[in-house]
Parts: C-alpha cells; sequence; structure tokens
C-alpha cells in the first residue's frame, strides 16, 4: 500500500515536472509582463499612470502610433495621414476608413469629438484633462468658464476627417496623439452604461469592454492578472504576431525577479538597484538599461528664510556628486544630470550644474556662513528604500563638503506630497517623468502656480519665453527659445538636477521586436515570441 | 446558551461600529487625500473628485452618508480604484478564506502534536528540540521565512512556483509560511496546557488505575490540554484569514492583506473602512466560535 502510495506520488510530481511556464507561453505567443501594481483602471480617461498606459495601449490605439524603434518617427494609427498648417496650429487626421472598434463598428471622427468633449467635461472631473488643453478653447471648457463645447478646435467635416485648432504653435501634436489621453473611447458602449460625465460606469469590464487597438480585454482578475487577446477587428491585425499579452501586478520586485529567473515573466517591469549588479554578473543576456525620459532632482523651498538666499541654493548643488550617486547606489547606468530637460539631438540641454565643492564652499562662506554659523536645514524624502540611500548620501555630502548639518525627515507618500504642495519642506527629493518628448513637458510644471512646481518658485521672465516659444513658428528657433528658459530656471535654481533616468529591468530572449524606447511605451503589435536555444 | 450568542453579537456590532468610527476619523486625519498624486491636478478637478464622494463634506454628514450606504448593503466606492468597495472584497476574500484556511489547518497539524509530544517527552531532547525550532518559529518573521521558501524550495521542486496563484499547488508555500508561526505558538500553547493537566490528580489516578498511557493521553489528558490552543486558534484564524500583506506580496496572492496596507497609504478612505467592516467582523465570530467550542470543551465554563 505504502509503496503504491509512493508510486502514484512519484509519477505525480513526474507528470508535474515539465517545460518552464514561459516557454509554453511563448509557444502559444501570449506575451506576459510584470507591470507593477494592480491598475488604478482601464478607463483611458481617468487613469494617470504608467501601469494603466503599458495595459491601454495594448486595447486602444490614438491617432499615430510609435515607431517599435525609432524615436520621433510616427507611424499612422486610428489616423491614415495627417498634415499641419504652416505654423503648426491646425492638424487635420484622416481617419482610415477600415478603422473599427473591437464589436465591429466603424472608428469615426464623432468617436474623437465625444472622448475629447469626455475627458473636457467639467462634470466628469478627468484628473489628466490638462494634457488637452493644447486644444484652443479647452481649457475654458473644462473650467466651466463655457458650456459650449462647439467653442473647443475640435470638429469632424466628415465622418472620417478630424480637424483640431490649437493655441499654440504645437509641431509636436502626433507625439501627444500617442497618449492614452487622446486615444478614442467608443461613444456608443459608455453611453449604454452611463452618461458623458458619469464616472465608474461597468463599461470596462471585460464582458463590456470594446476598443479599437491591436488586444481586447479578456479576463481582469483583481491582483492576479489582466488577460488581452488579439483583436480580430483590428484595421493592422496582419502585423499583430501575439495572441496575447497578460499583465502581472508584481509590486514586489525581488518577487518579480524570482519570477522572471524561475521563468514565470517574459519582463519584468524593473530590477532593484540591489539587483542590477547581480543580473549584470550573472544575467547579461536579460538585463536591460535604457535611457528613460526622466530627470531626478532635489527642491528647493525658494520661499525658506535660509534657502531664498541663491548663493546657498547654489553651493548645496555644487556639492553633490551625481557620479558616485550613480556608481554606488543606483548602479543603473543613470547619467549625472546638469539641467532639467534631459538632452536630445535637437536641444541641447545647458550645462548650468556640475559637482565642484571648492566653488561651493566658497558660495556659502558668500552666503555668510562658515566657522560657528553653520548651515542647518532638513531634507524632505519618502520611506522608499532608495529615496531612503540617496537622502543619506546627500546628508553625507553636505556634511562633507559644506559642513552643512542635513537633517532627514523620511514621510510616507502622501505625507511627503502633502508637504511639498503646501511648501512646509525646506528641500525635498523629487523627480519627473516626461509625459512626451519635448522640453515642454518638463519646464511647463515651473510656471507660476503650476500644481507641480511645489517650490514656491516664480519667474515672469522665464514665463515670457514659454510663451514666445509657443508662439514661434519654427520648431527650431522654438526649442533655442526653450534652451533660455531653462538656462535662466537653472541660473535661479529652484532645484539641483541630480541624474537622468534609465530603466532597468530583465527581458527575456524570447522577445523579439522589443527595442529601447525613450518612455518605455512599447507598441506590443510589433513584438513577437520565439522559442530559441539561447534561453 | 443562545442568549449568550445573542448578547455577544449585539456586542460585536458595538464594536465593529466604533472600529469603524475610529478608522473613519483617523483615516482622514491623515495628510492627503485620496486624489493626491505624483503630479498634481488642478484645484477644480480635485474639488469635483471630492464632492463626487462627499469629501467636501463635514465630517458628521460624510459619515451619516456613508452609514445610509451600509444599510442599504453598499459599501461605496473606492476613489483609487474607481470600482465598488464589496466587488474589490468579493474579489480578493477567496484567495485569503484559502490561504487563511489551508494555513490553520498547517498550524493546528503541526503546532497541536508537537506541543503534546513536547509534554508527554518533558525535559527530553524532543522536547528541547521542538521548543527550540517552536521558538526559531516564533522569532523568524515571515519576511525571511517567504523568500527562503520561494528561492530554495520552489525552484527545486517541480510543481511549486516561486510566486503566482494559479492552481493549488501554489497554495503550499505561502499556507506553509502563514502557518509555521502559528504553529509555533499553538505548539507552546499546547505544550504548556498538557502540562497542566498531565500534573492533575484525575490523570494521577488514572494511571494508577492502571489504564494505558495511550488512553490516559487521549481520552483524558487532551481534552482539557489543547482549551488553551482553541482559544487562541479563533482569534489566530482571524488574523490568518485576513491575510498577510508580506506573504502576499512576496508569493503574489490576490488577497485581502494588501488592500489593508495600501488603503491606508493611498487614502483610499472607503477600501480601508470596508476592510475594517469585515476583519472586524472576522475577528467578532472567530472569537464567539473559539468561546463556544471552548464550553463545549469544558462543562465547567457551562453557565
Amino acid at each position: 500500500m505504502v509503496y503504491l502510495l509512493l508510486t502514484a506520488c512519484g509519477l505525480a510530481l513526474v507528470s508535474c515536472k515539465g517545460d518552464p511556464p514561459i516557454d509554453t507561453y511563448t509557444e502559444k505567443k501570449i506575451l506576459v509582463l510584470g507591470n507593477s501594481t494592480e491598475p488604478q483602471g482601464l478607463d483611458p480617461q481617468i487613469v494617470t499612470g504608467v501601469i494603466e498606459s503599458n495595459i491601454i495601449r495594448a486595447l486602444f490605439e490614438g491617432l499615430c502610433v510609435e515607431h517599435p524603434s525609432k524615436q520621433g518617427i510616427h507611424l499612422p494609427g486610428a489616423a491614415a495621414s495627417w498634415q499641419a498648417n504652416d505654423d503648426f496650429t491646425e492638424w487635420t487626421f484622416q481617419l482610415r476608413k477600415d478603422g473599427k472598434w473591437s464589436d465591429g463598428t466603424p472608428l469615426t471622427a464623432e468617436d474623437f469629438l465625444f472622448s475629447y468633449q469626455r475627458i473636457l467635461h467639467p462634470d466628469f472631473g478627468a484628473e489628466y484633462a490638462g494634457m488637452l488643453y493644447y486644444i484652443q478653447g479647452a481649457e475654458r471648457y473644462n473650467k466651466r468658464k463655457t458650456e459650449d463645447f462647439s467653442s473647443v478646435g475640435v470638429s469632424a467635416p466628415d465622418p472620417y476627417t478630424l480637424k483640431i485648432k490649437l493655441k499654440a504653435s504645437i509641431p509636436f501634436l502626433p507625439d501627444l496623439t500617442k497618449h492614452y489621453t487622446w486615444y478614442p473611447v467608443p461613444k456608443h458602449i459608455i453611453l449604454k452604461h452611463g452618461s458623458i460625465d458619469q464616472r465608474n460606469t461597468p463599461w470596462t469590464e471585460p464582458e463590456n469592454i470594446v476598443s479599437n487597438g491591436p488586444f481586447i480585454l479578456k479576463q481582469w482578475r483583481l491582483n492576479d492578472y489582466i488577460h488581452a487577446e488579439k483583436n480580430a477587428n483590428y484595421w493592422d491585425k496582419d502585423t499583430v504576431k501575439l495572441k496575447g499579452i497578460r499583465f502581472l501586478p508584481v509590486s514586489n520586485q525581488y518577487t518579480e525577479a524570482r519570477m522572471f529567473f524561475n521563468e514565470q515573466l517574459h519582463a519584468t517591469y524593473g530590477l532593484a538597484p540591489e539587483m542590477i549588479e547581480h543580473a549584470s554578473n550573472h544575467y547579461k543576456k536579460y538585463l536591460r538599461q535604457e535611457t528613460y525620459l526622466g530627470t531626478n532632482f532635489i527642491r528647493f523651498n525658494v520661499t525658506d528664510p535660509t534657502l531664498k538666499e541663491l548663493k546657498v541654493r547654489q553651493a548645496l548643488a555644487l556639492s553633490i556628486d551625481s557620479e558616485a550617486i550613480i556608481t554606488h547606489i543606483l548602479k543603473g547606468g543613470q547619467k549625472p544630470a546638469y539641467g532639467m530637460v534631459p538632452p536630445t539631438e535637437d536641444y541641447h540641454t545647458p550645462n548650468a550644474v556640475s559637482f565642484d565643492p571648492i566653488r561651493a564652499k566658497q558660495l556659502l562662506q558668500e552666503a555668510g556662513y562658515g566657522g560657528s554659523k553653520k548651515l542647518r536645514v532638513t531634507l524632505l524624502s519618502t520611506d522608499r528604500e532608495v529615496s531612503k540611500r540617496l537622502s543619506e548620501a546627500y546628508q553625507d555630502m553636505w556634511k562633507k563638503h559644506l559642513d552643512a548639518e542635513v537633517s532627514i525627515e523620511q514621510r510616507e507618500w502622501k505625507t511627503y506630497l502633502s508637504r511639498m504642495s503646501e511648501l512646509d519642506y525646506q528641500l525635498a527629493l523629487g523627480g519627473w517623468i516626461g509625459d512626451y518628448p519635448d522640453p515642454t513637458t518638463f519646464l511647463d510644471m515651473w510656471k507660476t502656480g503650476d500644481g507641480n512646481n511645489r517650490t514656491g518658485w516664480s519667474n515672469k521672465q522665464y514665463e515670457a519665453l514659454l510663451a514666445t516659444a509657443e508662439q514661434t513658428k519654427d520648431p527650431d528657433a522654438r526649442l533655442r527659445i526653450l534652451e533660455q528658459a531653462e538656462a535662466l530656471f537653472l541660473s535661479e535654481m529652484p532645484i539641483i538636477p541630480v541624474y537622468w533616468y534609465t530603466t532597468n529591468y530583465l527581458l527575456h530572449t524570447s522577445v523579439k521586436g522589443w527595442h529601447p524606447l525613450l518612455l518605455n511605451n512599447h507598441p506590443y503589435k510589433f513584438v513577437d515570441l520565439e522559442l530559441s536555444d539561447a534561453n | 446558551m443562545l442568549r449568550t450568542i445573542v448578547s455577544r453579537l449585539l456586542q460585536g456590532i458595538v464594536v465593529v461600529f466604533c472600529l469603524l468610527l475610529i478608522t473613519f476619523v483617523l483615516v482622514r486625519l491623515m495628510p492627503g487625500d485620496p486624489f493626491s498624486g505624483e503630479k498634481a491636478h488642478s484645484a477644480h478637478i480635485i474639488e469635483k473628485n471630492k464632492e463626487r464622494f462627499h469629501l467636501d463634506k463635514s465630517y458628521p454628514e460624510q459619515f451619516s452618508v456613508y452609514l445610509g450606504l451600509l444599510i442599504q448593503g453598499d459599501m461605496g466606492d473606492s476613489p483609487v480604484k474607481e470600482q465598488p468597495v464589496a466587488k474589490i472584497i468579493e474579489h480578493s476574500f477567496p484567495a485569503s478564506l484559502i490561504l487563511g484556511i489551508a494555513g490553520i489547518t498547517i498550524a493546528i497539524l503541526i503546532g497541536i502534536p508537537a506541543g503534546i509530544l513536547s509534554a508527554l517527552k518533558k525535559n527530553s531532547y524532543i522536547d528541547y528540540g521542538t521548543m527550540i525550532i517552536a521558538m526559531a518559529g516564533i522569532s523568524i518573521p515571515s519576511f525571511v521565512i517567504a523568500p527562503l521558501l520561494a528561492g530554495h524550495i520552489a525552484t527545486r521542486v517541480p510543481f511549486l512556483k516561486v510566486a503566482g496563484w494559479g492552481d493549488p499547488f501554489d497554495w503550499i508555500l505561502p499556507a506553509l509560511t502563514l502557518g509555521l508561526g502559528t504553529a509555533a505558538y499553538l505548539a507552546r500553547i499546547t505544550r504548556g496546557g498538557m502540562l497542566e493537566v498531565l500534573n492533575q490528580d484525575f490523570i494521577r489516578t488514572a494511571h494508577a488505575k492502571g489504564v494505558h498511557p495511550a488512553i490516559v493521553v487521549t481520552k483524558h489528558a487532551i481534552r482539557g490540554g489543547i482549551i488553551p490552543a482553541v482559544a487562541y486558534i479563533g482569534p489566530a484564524f482571524a488574523a490568518l484569514i485576513t491575510g498577510s500583506f508580506i506573504i502576499e506580496t512576496i508569493f503574489q496572492v490576490p488577497g485581502m492583506g494588501q488592500h489593508f496596507v495600501n488603503a491606508t497609504k493611498d487614502r483610499d478612505y472607503f477600501l480601508l473602512q470596508g476592510v475594517v467592516i469585515l476583519f472586524g467582523s472576522l475577528i467578532v465570530f472567530a472569537n464567539l466560535a473559539a468561546d463556544i467550542v471552548l464550553v463545549m470543551l469544558n462543562p465547567r465554563i457551562r453557565a
């Protein structure tokens, strides 16, 4: 009897032992991705995060689509073609005639008008409505200064033509249309489940949702996974190689890495800094380190009596050794930042900050510190592990180079945000990820009263330069004006730029057609899976 | 008996109500709100959203609106996840329940026999060994055990995964992690309870009468010896069902524990209130159930 039981158990074990799970998924052409946490939702007009955008990008498609490998090239999406007038203030998009929703309903310009009206509707309360403020009259409508949506600069002369009038010269509009806030949402489905200004209706449930992207939502198991399947009604379905994508909300980065190494994932969402070295030594073929459009910095509260003195801010800035931070703490191939806007081929970031402890000390002395008068400030940080380590490094550098006494206040996320917004801090850790590849995504936030400014800094000349750039037709001249604006911003130093981000993650060798992109917004329709011996 | 149960249930309602009221106020006193994020939103949008969830009203008004919803069987909507709280709980409770039942089963199967064995072999190597392991089980936190099990067991045993919740095999490691700590407590409590009973006169009498030692233990000693353990199992079961944030995140279990932590971090007031009501009720019921079992086991406390 015992022998029989043992044999049965042994057989059960053997039968369970098979190919690694990821090979099974690869054969089935189902891409399995770690996606950090459970999404806030799947309504493109409500969500605000990268996690959600990773899923929404599979389900919906904007007017233009990201090129799989070349930044700045816009491929046709819901629009077959587009033209702008000379000064980039009026754009006409010709929608493709074969564009359909996943239920077969034609996708028309009317859907776009409805979508823009919905996200801008004052009663809908979309957090990211500001992404559409480039459209003439959009802000006024969103802020209920007019009830008339026809005053907003969008129109549909015929079912397949969409005209957009902008309030300024925006040569990067095709980039904006790739952002999920500009995606169309299905009017016929949304109105079936509620009104235009109603949130939290069940239209995004798997049994109700209709989308226009390469995939459709099939299963949504809270905190477990989201499964999307190829959309048979997608206009470019022949390009789509994958049969499905499964997004796993794995919030613990160590768990995620273990799952990857145990062949349960094709790609991780991220990689903890402590694991980068290990991955680099032992799993080099999987490790991806790619430039990411974001800047890490330290905010100054310029209204603080100590920090309103420019020389104090400059002294603190010049004593940060970004190289050391990157080498010893982050280890992820980040680049030391000398400005706010990450440099590109066309945009030359003013070189405003570099590590110079001798000059830093001089500046602090000129500001009246030294001897018995020590600089004493407090650095506001979050409770995240990497923030803690960064704060300690800054504290040590300021002590070493300026003999400054810096105390660290670690606060949990919402308290940290609240303290920053109320200017209840002296120095605070900060970071910013661009929404689209244009310098304005990093510069507009420093305007007076902008909710993301959080430094108390304000400069009329800076705002005038941004306004001039908005009205400049020539794209090159526009960038030069933005460079001037950034140089002015950095000369007043309301922040210390520390490093430009990279994304560090693990990608299985079976994933093909997945190339580095600045916003990490990979168009899934070009991704494929192939079993290879290298696995 | 019935009167006691009804009275305890009424007391339970008061307890849960107080718990809800305290949570309701405390979470609102914390800085920030459900709508603040890294990227700031326009003031008019935040106002609009506060209005949607009645957060622009005074606390008493908010509480009365919330109670009104509760009476209708509605726990409200999560302002962060934009979904009904009841739906979120409905989706995550099954995983927690499975994990809790598996965890308590493991705890009972390991803890009680270990405790009995230890008591019977008092001051022997078996006793010392068991109690050292139990002490280790109590002292080593789950965030140490869980990665060790995931990294060393799951990678070697073919049918186990390092994380995930797809098939019943996936229950093993999280349930083991969850159950081990409780097993260790149970072993110590059972040992203590058994030692107390084994020293009593009626056990000595039974031995003197020549009753077989195994019968003395199984028929007479265990019944009284496990009473402290049973009293502990009730609340422990409730604690295991309510989940563990650490175990859930390490093993990727879609359970309730993470909502408890994340709802607080996200200022997801309604989700937190819903979870607190559920956890509070579970603890009330588990304690009541433990008391009923105790009454059945111990005739002396039958009033």
